[in-house]
């Protein structure tokens, strides 16, 4: 065992991420422009990309799919506003809030850690895009939020196994394994 | 690992994030009622089992989500192109100039 464990730095960290108000949105190409109102985020149309505005984001993980986050207290309102809508422009709109836990991956090794479980090339995921990918088996929702930080999206029900992953990888690289 | 190209995503990635899904342009009779038995069973249990170019469905399950066919080569697993699902299929002829 090294024995400057104690004073290397640490090389990545995982924290949880605060609870937001998340949705799953399925709609047609056509309808998109009269929703984008009522979210008030456009929607990207390209996938991986991310659009937001004050806080509100919509993420494009397939030709007819989309994420949506949005602070805790502003569900209620987009639930309603899309409501509204449903006759203009038909759509598809489920909460999953509570579907999956977030973390942040981020520090120098960040990208090590990613990719312990991930097998995309991580240098094609530039900052600003998110894309959901697999992780150790698991499907996330994976975020690059910077050159060295990621956001992880994952179903709770698997968020334990894959936090032991990359609570495994963190230790190893404190160890200089 | 495979590389395969998601044409929806637009992105060549790893064939963990992909799952095949059988040979594809496989149509399905209209009315199944008014087909023979012979024709029947065929739809649903003949395949052409090719070696060589071979028309395979495959869905990018661990992204986009979508269906969508390829050509790929049963000797040399190599994927000679990928396609939306729905669109045509392409001619050998014109694959084989691009080897």
């Amino acid at each position: 065992m090294n024995t400057d464990t104690e004073t290397r730095p640490t090389a990545a960290r995982v924290e949880p991420l605060p609870p937001e108000a998340r949705f799953s949105l399925r709609a047609r190409a056509h309808h998109l422009d009269r929703i984008s109102e009522a979210l008030w985020v456009g929607v990207p149309r390209r996938i991986g990309d991310i659009a937001e505005n004050d806080a509100r984001r919509a993420v494009c993980l397939g030709p007819d799919e989309w994420l949506l986050t949005l602070p805790e207290d502003q569900g209620a309102g987009l639930k309603a506003r899309m409501a509204e809508i449903r006759h203009d422009a038909p759509h598809a709109l489920a909460d999953i809030s509570d579907r999956e836990l977030c973390y942040r991956i981020s520090g120098p090794g960040a990208a090590q850690i990613v990719a312990m479980g991930c097998p995309r090339d991580l240098r094609a995921l530039v900052t600003g895009r998110a894309v959901r990918t697999v992780f150790d088996g698991a499907s996330v929702i994976l975020w690059r939020e910077a050159e060295d930080s990621f956001r992880l999206d994952i179903w709770r029900s698997f968020a334990p196994h894959a936090l032991a992953l990359v609570e495994t990888g963190i230790e190893e690289l404190r160890a200089g394994l | 690992m495979l590389l395969i190209h998601c044409p929806y995503c637009d992105e060549t990635l790893p064939e963990a994030e992909f799952a095949y899904a059988g040979e594809a342009h496989v149509s399905r009779a209209a009315v199944p009622s008014e087909v023979t038995d012979e024709v029947w069973r065929d739809f649903l249990f003949y395949r052409s089992n090719v070696r060589g170019p071979h028309y395979e469905r495959w869905r990018h399950v661990y992204g986009c989500g979508r269906f969508f066919n390829a050509v790929r080569d049963t000797v040399s697993d190599r994927f000679l192109t990928t396609y939306e699902a729905g669109a045509p299929k392409p001619a050998l002829t014109d694959l084989e100039g691009q080897k």
